[in-house]
């Protein structure tokens, strides 16, 4: 039997399921915590580091720490979102990100959480790596440009029988998405779709599709990231 | 010794332009030179880009007439995606992109002429820069500005409701639209408060005609004698001969009106346009490859779309186009300076198309995009503002872009800017050793006429203005303006 568990977060009265990851438990009770390598009921990576909260005076990732009862979490305070705010300049800096040409503007996580955090320009100079997109796939076009290593593909995409479809390659600075082209084939149309939605950025494109959303409609068009989560009690 | 003037950069001229002036001993033109000194790249850019990337991307040469390009290359997608040209989409995929031309055509011409025409007209070429300016416009004629204001918005708001936004939007995309037109929008734009409704705009677009008509009245050599020269002339045309300014097939008349481009699909441009490099610019020289580099340069733009043009298929602004015709007894028109006229002509054909498209329930249908069987190529053409803009991309078996080619109108009036600018230089330099204000205006004077917006041209950023050089026979610099 799942224990509900009493915690604070920015001193605000929250109960939750003993065990949750602090993300998905904060957003349940109407408080939202920065994330973006996170994904609801999926394994958390813990690789982006946008969600870092303060629990007893540490600073944690919450989307792998569980709740306990009695915890008094920080969250919303100038220290962790200057914090975060570097890091999504960080992740701009270290890609190649073209917004006004990419598909995925305005549905896109990075360049939300850019606007949440008021990014005008970032503080650290420019990468301009130079990365090659694999277009080699009938269905798929994988980005490499925008690539933030969140590892959601790798996590949410899989064979019938459990297989990863996407992986890393390379290690530190050098690691690059790839896709195992193979056993993408098998991919169901839904499963193109979701790890085309399942990505924060541009980087898993369905082929052919891009801009058929209008803008006005778009995920963060209206509304800001976690405005949706803010809203609810 | 012959001497060389230099003009550089032109103000109220999108991008940078420099005029150089060759003089002889006697201080007489001898040559004369509109350089386009900035290179862009745009079509290096395109390159390994995903094809259903491009409407998009590639609009972002042009801060003015972003919906060019972006139709131009989304037109160009609708063959790669196999849904065919123009014929092929489905009617509210067709209509509505009809809507954003018309709309980007209204607002863009509405800004050419009132924001950076105008101040020309009613103060004078020579007048004080410091009045002519569209301040100077709004504070002695707020009547005038007033109108140039709202219909420029009133032609944004009509982008913003088809593209989704008024700069740089995604509606079209290959083989269609992403929207159709809510009844929400349809009402706005039919039945919104004065002066935001589209009877309103004809209205005042008819006033603009009346405006132009009058002063033409008025200044007749200025308008018919100012860089007069004749030339061929390049457009789309709706198959039976219509004004059509986004869809239709390649015709060129000469300036005798005689057809010499028979009408022809423009996926073969190729085989009929060429384009020279000439060392001392950046922007090509296109021609007609069938008659040469020395006699195959055309110009394009309003003034050249009503002189291939048969008819114009609205009422009021084939009313208007009988009188235009008439000047000239039905010939082609010449004159420089009659692009204005010609302009609002077009502008109000504009309002009366978007009255009838707003007025089509097709532009309400569920029925968006076409597709087809996938091909490697395309070309996609449309009447840009200031004239025919050609898109050509080929893409690989991974949908990847392998080549983009882009001829765009400034490109394309390259020649008659040229002479316009020649033609000035002459009337207004022969005889002088220094560069007057007024020299420095007489030139853009020509070049506005054309075009207002150099920056796509060689796809240069933002807004540089001009600068005129004079040098001697030796080719020493004498004198230098700059502004
Ligand atoms: S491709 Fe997308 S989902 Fe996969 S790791 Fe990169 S950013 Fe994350
Ligand atoms: S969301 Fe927790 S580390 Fe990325």
């Amino acid at each position: 039997m799942s224990e509900k568990v009493k915690f604070t977060i920015d001193g605000k009265e929250c109960v939750a399921e003993r065990g949750q990851n602090l993300v998905d438990a904060a957003a349940d009770n109407g408080v939202y915590i920065p994330s973006l390598c996170h994904l609801r009921d999926v394994i958390p990576a813990g690789s982006c580091r946008i969600c870092n909260i303060k629990n007893a005076g540490r600073i944690m990732t919450a989307c792998t720490t569980p709740v306990e009862q009695g915890m008094e979490i920080e969250n919303d305070i100038s220290e962790l979102n200057d914090m975060r705010k570097a890091i999504v300049e960080m992740l701009f800096v270290e890609g190649n990100h073209f917004c006004p040409a990419c598909e995925k503007s305005g549905n896109c996580e990075l360049q939300a959480l850019a606007y949440r955090f008021q990014m005008m320009v970032p503080r650290y100079p420019y990468e301009f790596p130079i990365k090659t997109p694999d277009t080699q796939d009938s269905r798929l076009w994988i980005e490499r440009n925008r690539c933030i290593k969140c590892k959601r593909c790798i996590r949410t995409i899989k064979t019938e029988d459990g297989k990863n479809i996407f992986a890393f390659q390379e290690r530190g600075h050098k690691v690059e998405i790839n896709i195992d082209h193979e056993l993408a084939a098998g991919l169901s149309e839904e499963k193109i779709q979701e790890a085309t939605d399942n990505c924060p950025v541009g980087s898993i494109l369905k082929k052919g599709t891009g801009f058929s959303q209008p803008i006005g409609t778009r995920r963060f068009d209206k509304e800001a990231i976690g405005s949706d989560i803010e809203k609810v009690v | 010794m012959t001497k060389k003037i230099t003009i550089e950069p032109v103000t109220r001229v999108e991008g940078h332009g420099k005029v150089t002036i060759h003089l002889d001993d006697n201080n007489n033109v001898v040559q004369s030179r509109l350089h386009i000194v900035e290179f862009r790249g745009f079509e290096r850019f395109a390159q390994g880009r995903p094809y259903w990337e491009a409407p998009v991307l590639v609009q972002r040469l042009c801060g003015i007439c972003p919906v060019s390009h972006h139709l131009a290359a989304a037109k160009a997608m609708d063959v790669i995606v196999g849904a065919g040209t123009g014929e092929g989409l489905t009617p509210a995929g067709e209509k509505m992109r009809r809507l954003m031309h018309y709309g980007q055509m209204f607002q863009s011409h509405a800004l050419h002429f009132f924001h950076l025409v105008s101040p020309d007209l009613l103060f004078g070429i020579d007048a004080d820069p410091a009045i002519r300016n569209v301040i100077g416009v709004a504070k002695e004629h707020k009547d005038l500005a007033v109108m140039g204001v709202m219909m420029r918005k009133y032609g944004q708001e009509i982008i913003r409701a088809t593209a989704g936004k008024k700069i740089h939007g995604t509606g079209a995309i290959p083989g269609g639209i992403n929207k159709n037109l809510s009844d929400e929008e349809k009402d706005f734009f039919l039945k919104g408060d004065d002066p935001m409704n589209i009877d309103k705009m004809i209205e005042w677009s008819e006033a603009s005609l009346d405006f132009f008509k009058d002063y033409h009245s008025k200044h007749k050599d200025l308008i018919d004698n100012y860089a007069t020269f004749p030339s061929n002339h390049l457009s789309l045309v709706r198959k039976d001969g219509a004004l059509d300014l986004y869809h239709g097939v390649l015709r060129a008349v000469d300036a005798e009106g005689k057809k010499i481009l028979h009408d022809v699909d423009y996926q073969d441009y190729l085989e009929y346009i060429g384009e020279e490099v000439r060392n001392w610019s950046y922007m090509k020289f296109p021609y007609m490859l069938e008659y040469g580099k020395q006699e195959g340069w055309y110009r394009v733009g309003p003034l050249a779309r009503l002189n291939t043009a048969e008819f114009i298929p609205t009422p009021k602004a084939q009313k208007a186009f009988e009188e235009f015709k008439a000047y000239t007894n039905g010939k082609p028109n010449n004159m420089t300076m009659h692009y204005h006229w010609a302009r609002l002509i077009e502008t109000l054909h504009s309002a009366e198309i978007i009255k009838e498209l707003l007025n089509d329930p097709d532009i309400q249908g569920d029925d968006l995009v076409t597709k087809g069987t996938k091909q490697n190529e395309g070309v996609g053409l449309i009447e840009a503002p200031r004239g025919t803009l050609f898109h050509h991309y080929k893409i690989n078996e991974r949908d990847e872009i392998t080549m983009a080619n882009l001829i765009v109108s400034t490109t394309n009036n390259n020649e008659p800017m040229n002479l316009a600018v020649n033609h000035i230089a002459k009337d207004w330099m022969n005889g002088q050793s220094e560069i007057t204000e007024g020299m420095m205006n007489a030139v853009e004077v020509a070049i506005r006429a054309y075009d207002p917006c150099l920056s796509c041209a060689t796809h240069a950023l933002g807004q540089m203005p001009l600068e005129i050089a004079l040098y001697d026979k030796n080719n020493n610099l004498i004198d230098k303006k700059r502004k």
